[in-house]
């Protein structure tokens, strides 16, 4: 049993206020006024399908977002012979992350922090602007809800189609039409957790891997667990997903302010909501444009009515602008009774229809004789977009995006880094020189082969030897580095006898790629015995 | 519990609890929420079936699935064993110098024998191998044995006067406190010292000269440069294992100590010490 089923009071056989206009029977599934008793079981909701800018705008949106996602992996990326060629690689084994021309290591990480605050003052700046756009164009769950809700759509129809096959008792038709909407939406799944493992390999290979049952177990684990989370969210749970689970809208509900654009009923020029405006005029009562069809209410994903205010469920996908829009259309009213306003706007248009509070609204002084708005009705108006605080999160934002950019333009691609031996920490020679034990790292950072000249800088009279290089003892090394690799030599510094100053002697190490002039320095320090200051020299 | 009672506001019954006025709504949890939470504990206890859990008096259930984090250890150190099969195998069908000339196999070497170093060795050598007085550092390029890795397998395998090996490296300096004299053993010493730009204090080197040359150049050489097939020492350098100047000189002519290492090849078998020699070498001072 679901509140369609359930009884309700009897009304009045609607009547409608245009001939165009459909008045649909229908409740909020969701709404404070009707409270649900403990454990009760998630009652359905039947969104019908909205037409308008905002679901074509939204259909864009699907569009590119799932694009991206799906065909993202297989986008090709020529890197020469040393390096993989798919553009977007998260290569967990040899702890590489590739992007188009971007080639980041681990120790890098930094630009992907960088990217999570970027990220984080881009929620915050939409979020202050616009509202939970992100919740209603762009989140992964509000765009797969809509990808199902289509093949929902297309095997059972819409809204009062669904409605009756759910009620309807079990057939062959009811019976393959949920299997088929099942197989359906169980194969975006699978797909959904397909593409997400493309990123982790070479996608072409993989997907033959796939097929061949020669892919890691990892891999069948992995599509298994999002496609049963792709089809759980975005086929049984849905709003309950962003209403229970979901952190976002409680966070989201702290950034906004009164200047913030949400989606907004404005009952300053609805109410009172009426079902026959022509028979309220002729009994001499007021009406406001709300001729109550529920269309705002059929549309909504989340199963709200908007006309109870601003709450927690919405998810501010303003699909039923759109639905309301339609109807004043086909009324020849203004549009807009259900539109982004702020509450700032809102409150002073509120005081206006009902003349700061002191009786109830109404919607005939918020329009002079011709039916115009007055003058004092704030509408909508973009540049409430440019305040203080969008400005500044927008300049955090930017400062933090031009911060990685300069960081990722002048970074360098060969790194050479020093680890002292600590014990022992100097070896005395037989000739009585002192020697000291480095773990010498270099980094070659492009997929390309070269030959690295490490030399030793200052430090008179101190020679080097490296383990597994025949070459006698020099102050100057070529080491080979191979394509995006580390090399790892252990290196040895004698200074003799006649050459040690003090305990601590200051010395750089050099690493130079002498075709690109490229070079990276490291500062070390050469240990010998305290009392060598003493020592005499003979 | 206390009488029932509805918020107003929100007509939703409220826990009967009070903390100053403040009341707590009793709210559904949603039903997915409450099947999870019933599916966890349905886990929970099938968890304390199938892997040991509860205590008893003298032992604990044992579960089905008969696991135990001893036999998944060993499982661990088999498949690990398993996967350094293949250099294992190479190192032990490989000779010592040429497991230098292949790179990836000498870097496996190494790292095995460090860590067979650190196990084994480190009691008497430290663990940075930096030896002590009486226990030479394997670090430098002083070598009583020599210091190529063969040479260093051959002293490892083998040890240094080890009565239970007839290979082992056995060298004995005489002890000298019973055939010279005082003066003659202080004069010698003096010229030992004066060889490495020691200070001389006591002695004179001079007369030490010959006493060298009567007694000594038999094993240590006629530059004191030392002879390895012997295990004497170079007296010309400045490394000095029983301790530098006169006084330690003199202690060691007089009543000479000999140091003992162990044969290692029957303890830990060839492959390891295959290893050892290979890190040994690579500290620095391998030739």
């Amino acid at each position: 049993m679901n509140i369609y089923t359930a009884d309700q009071p009897k009304k009045e056989a609607p009547s409608a206020p245009s001939d165009d206009v459909v008045r649909h029977d229908a409740e909020p599934v969701n709404s404070a006024k009707i409270r649900k008793p403990l454990y009760e079981a998630r009652k359905k909701i039947f969104p019908k399908r909205a037409e308008g800018r905002f679901r074509q705008f939204k259909w864009i949106v699907m569009l590119v977002t799932l694009g991206i996602y799906y065909l993202g992996p297989w986008i090709r990326w020529d890197r020469g012979p040393f390096a993989p060629n798919q553009a977007i690689l998260i290569d967990l084994a040899h702890r590489r992350f590739y992007f188009f021309f971007i080639e980041i290591w681990p120790q890098e990480f930094f630009f992907v922090a960088g990217l999570l605050v970027m990220a984080g003052f881009g929620l915050f700046l939409i979020t202050s602007a616009v509202g939970r756009a992100w919740c209603g164009y762009t989140c992964p769950q509000t765009v797969w809800v809509d990808l199902f809700l289509v093949v929902e759509r297309f095997i059972e129809g819409d809204r009062n189609a669904r409605m009756k096959l759910d009620k309807a008792p079990w057939s062959f038709e009811k019976v393959w039409k949920r299997v088929s909407k099942h197989a359906i939406w169980l194969a975006i799944g699978v797909s959904t957790g397909g593409a997400w493992i493309f990123y982790f390999a070479d996608a072409p290979q993989l997907l033959l891997d796939l097929w061949t049952f020669q892919a890691p177990a990892v891999a069948y684990m992995t599509i298994g667990i999002l496609t049963a989370t792709t089809y759980i969210f975005g086929g049984l749970m849905r709003e309950q997903v962003c209403t229970y689970m979901c952190p976002w809208p409680r966070i989201q509900g702290a950034m906004l302010d009164e200047n913030s654009l949400t989606v907004t009923y404005n009952d300053w020029r609805g109410e009172p909501r009426t079902h026959g405006t022509k028979k309220a005029a002729a009994e001499g009562k007021v009406a406001g444009d709300c001729v109550d069809c529920n269309a705002c209410v059929v549309v909504c994903p989340m199963g709200i009515d908007i006309r109870d205010g601003q709450q927690l469920e919405c998810i501010t996908c303003a699909l039923c602008i759109d639905a309301c829009d339609g109807v004043m259309e086909k009324l020849g009213r203004d549009k807009g009774l259900i539109s982004y306003a702020t509450l700032a706007d809102y409150n002073g248009n509120m005081a206006l229809a009902t003349g700061n509070g002191s009786h109830a609204i109404n919607p005939n002084i918020v329009r002079d004789a011709d039916g115009h708005f007055h003058d004092k009705v704030k509408h909508f108006n973009w540049k409430i977009i440019f305040r203080a605080r969008t400005l500044l999160y927008m300049g955090v934002w930017a400062a933090v995006g031009v911060g990685l950019l300069v960081a990722l333009l002048s970074r360098d691609r060969l790194e050479v880094n020093v680890l002292h031996d600590r014990n022992p920490q100097f070896v005395l020679e037989s000739d009585g020189s002192i020697r000291n034990g480095f773990t010498v790292r270099i980094l070659n950072m492009i997929p390309e082969p070269r030959v690295i000249s490490l030399s030793l800088e200052g430090l008179e009279g101190a020679t080097m030897k490296i383990n597994g290089m025949d070459q006698p003892d020099s102050r100057s090394f070529d080491v080979p580095a191979d394509p995006d690799k580390a090399v790892t030599l252990k290196v040895y510094v004698t200074v003799p006898r006649d050459q040690l100053h003090d305990d601590e002697q200051h010395f750089r190490f050099v690493a130079e790629d002498k075709s690109s002039n490229e070079h990276d320095v490291y500062k070390a320090v050469f240990n010998a015995p305290a009392d060598v200051k003493n020592r005499e020299h003979h | 519990m206390a009488d029932k009672h509805v918020d107003e506001l929100s007509g939703v019954e409220t826990t009967g609890h009070v903390w100053d006025g403040i009341r707590e709504l009793n709210n559904p949890l949603p039903r997915w929420w409450v099947w999870t939470f019933y599916a966890c504990i349905l886990w929970a206890i099938g968890y304390t079936i199938v892997y040991p859990a509860w205590p008893l008096l003298t032992t604990n259930t044992k579960g089905i699935w008969n696991v135990t984090n001893r036999a998944v250890l060993k499982d661990e150190l088999t498949a690990a064993n398993a996967s350094q099969k293949v250099f294992v195998d190479k190192i032990a069908a490989t000779p010592v110098a040429d497991i230098l000339k292949d790179k990836s196999l000498s870097e496996f070497a190494t790292a095995a024998g460090a860590a067979a170093f650190k196990v084994n060795c480190t009691p008497c050598h430290g663990s940075g191998a930096q030896g002590g007085i009486g226990y030479p550092n394997l670090n430098d390029n002083d070598w009583l044995w020599g210091g190529s890795a063969d040479q260093i397998y051959t002293t490892i395998s083998h040890g240094i006067r080890d009565p239970q090996d007839p290979d082992t490296r056995v060298s004995e300096m005489p002890v000298f406190g019973e055939m010279l004299k005082p003066e003659e053993i202080q004069n010698v010493a003096a010229y030992v010292a004066d060889l490495s730009k020691q200070p001389v204090t006591s002695g004179n080197p001079a007369a030490g000269k010959e006493i060298f040359a009567n007694n000594c150049v038999a094993c240590h050489g006629d530059q004191a440069q030392g002879n390895r097939d012997l295990g004497a020492p170079n007296l010309s350098d400045a490394i000095w294992l029983k301790g530098s100047g006169e006084a330690a000189i003199i202690a060691q002519v007089t009543k000479p100590k000999h140091g003992v290492m162990p044969a290692w090849k029957v303890r830990l078998g060839d492959t390891t010490v295959k290893e050892l020699a290979v890190f040994v070498h690579s500290l620095g001072g391998g030739e």
